[in-house]
């Protein structure tokens, strides 16, 4: 069987690809995959906003998807792949997403970033060329504070020119 | 936020799944997206013994027209498949326009029709969608399958017809007779909010000449409210002015709206009266 009966509650071992790496857990079911990532391996970069599927602050890419964390269990990821915030930069060079976010000003507090990021991410991945108005539909699951999304909008696109082959920021 | 304490399980199979649920009953609640069921756990609006994640039951994740015409729509298929669906087409524009106004794009990767028809929150769009289109819901548990007519599936808030034991796996748009026509609107405060008020409209022509019709309301009664003389009056008509202008006054009629903070009774009752005239009058004339 997989887990053990501890204070009345059986834990669960999972293994979850998180950022490329393999990572073997022990947990119980309960806690939300946005724990996990914060609390479980450290990485905060995942933010948790208004923790009730709300705001995207969240957000991190489940098998390539973007998915709120605070609503999926992180046993549920079992065998899965996640992909969150700190995947973005390679080394010490910055994603074209997060430069995006940087060469725009995309970002005040910086909250609602990684979620915003990740959001752009998965948008990219399945559309290399979005126009302003594909990416502000992509991004509606995301809410903003600050910036009232003008220049998070311009950095998506920035990124999208970035990574598009032989493109040319504008 | 937390959810209390519950037991898991994730069945590799359906018949796995439907033994787990056969045994544990109505202390067993399924877990599919999860878009609601985990924000109800962790706000402690619910606290199941165990969940049953059917996530990993292969093949319930489709949507595909049946040889027979009927519309299939599995356990698993998600929102997003739905919004970008070859599947629905011309066929079925009430659900191609519902499919991108469900929550929000985050959530719609995760969220599933037949979930949130289980789920039955009066302010759920699919579940108007369903009722104009008269779709069905397919309950199965190892004592074998039922199908249940979504009029008779949501039974209140928050409740089903589903018996302990019982899983939905799939959900059942019937075949249009005629032309088909028809449209979601939707009234948000902003992307991803609950309805204000939702009017789902699905009629059918023939020679000019409705067929079939179907309106449903979303957010504006305890439950979704199938507007049965606002589609009869439809029926044989041709969508003249005076027809239509009748249908959203015994649509508006059959609304039961609460004043909140989305808005007032009255207002609300106004716009539902107001989608169902732009719904059956998409293409105003233009003046030549």
């Amino acid at each position: 069987m997989n887990g053990r009966e501890e204070t009345g509650v059986l834990k669960r071992q999972v293994t979850i690809t998180v950022n490329g790496e393999a990572r073997t857990v022990e947990l119980e079911p309960r806690v939300l995959l946005a724990h996990l990532l914060r609390e479980g391996l450290g990485l905060t970069g995942t933010h948790i906003g208004c923790d009730t599927t709300s705001c995207g602050a969240c957000t991190v890419l489940f098998d390539g998807s973007a998915v709120k964390s605070c609503t999926m269990l992180a046993v549920q990821a079992d065998g899965h792949e996640v992909r969150t915030v700190e995947g973005l930069a390679q080394a010490s060079e910055l994603h074209p997403v997060q430069e995006g976010f940087k060469e725009e000003h995309g970002l005040q507090c910086g909250f609602c970033t990684p979620g915003m990021m990740m959001s752009a991410m998965a948008l990219l991945e399945r559309d290399p060329d979005p126009t302003e108005e594909e990416v502000r539909w992509a991004l509606s699951g995301n809410l903003c504070r600050c910036t009232g999304y003008q220049n998070i909008v311009k950095a998506v696109l920035w990124a999208a020119a970035k990574l598009r082959p032989a493109g040319v920021p504008s | 936020m937390y959810p209390a304490r519950f037991r898991y399980e994730a069945p590799r199979s359906l018949d796995e799944a439907l033994a787990l649920l056969a045994e544990h009953g109505d202390e067993a609640k399924v877990l599919a997206g999860g878009q609601s069921l985990i924000p109800m756990v962790k706000l402690r609006f619910a606290s199941p013994e165990l969940l049953v994640d059917i996530n990993g039951v292969p093949g319930l994740g489709y949507h595909r027209e049946a040889a027979s015409g009927v519309l299939e729509i599995g356990a698993l298929c998600r929102h997003v498949d739905l919004e970008f669906s070859d599947v629905l087409g011309d066929l079925r524009p009430t659900m191609a326009a519902a499919a991108p106004l469900i929550a929000d794009p985050i959530v719609r990767n995760r969220g599933t029709l037949v979930g949130s028809l289980c789920h039955a929150d009066p302010q759920g769009d699919w579940a108007s969608v369903m009722l104009a289109l008269d779709g069905e819901v397919v309950a199965e548990s190892a004592a074998g399958r039922r199908t249940i007519p979504v009029s008779e599936f949501v039974t209140g808030p928050f409740q089903n017809a589903l018996r302990p034991g019982e899983l939905a796996v799939e959900a059942r748009v019937p075949v249009p007779r005629g032309i088909p026509m028809g449209r979601y609107l939707k009234l948000e405060r902003r992307v991803g909010d609950f309805a204000t008020v939702g009017v789902a409209v699905a009629v059918e022509t023939s020679d000019g000449a409705v067929t079939r019709a179907g309106i449903a309301l979303t957010g504006v009664g305890a439950n979704n409210i199938k507007a049965v003389e606002a589609e009869r009056v439809l029926v044989g008509s041709t969508l003249d002015r005076a027809t239509v202008a009748e249908s959203a006054r015994l649509a508006a009629e059959a609304a039961r709206p609460r004043t909140d903070h989305r808005g007032s009774a009255a207002y609300k009752r106004h716009v539902v009266r107001t989608f169902v005239e732009r719904a059956l009058r998409p293409r105003p004339a233009v003046a030549a």
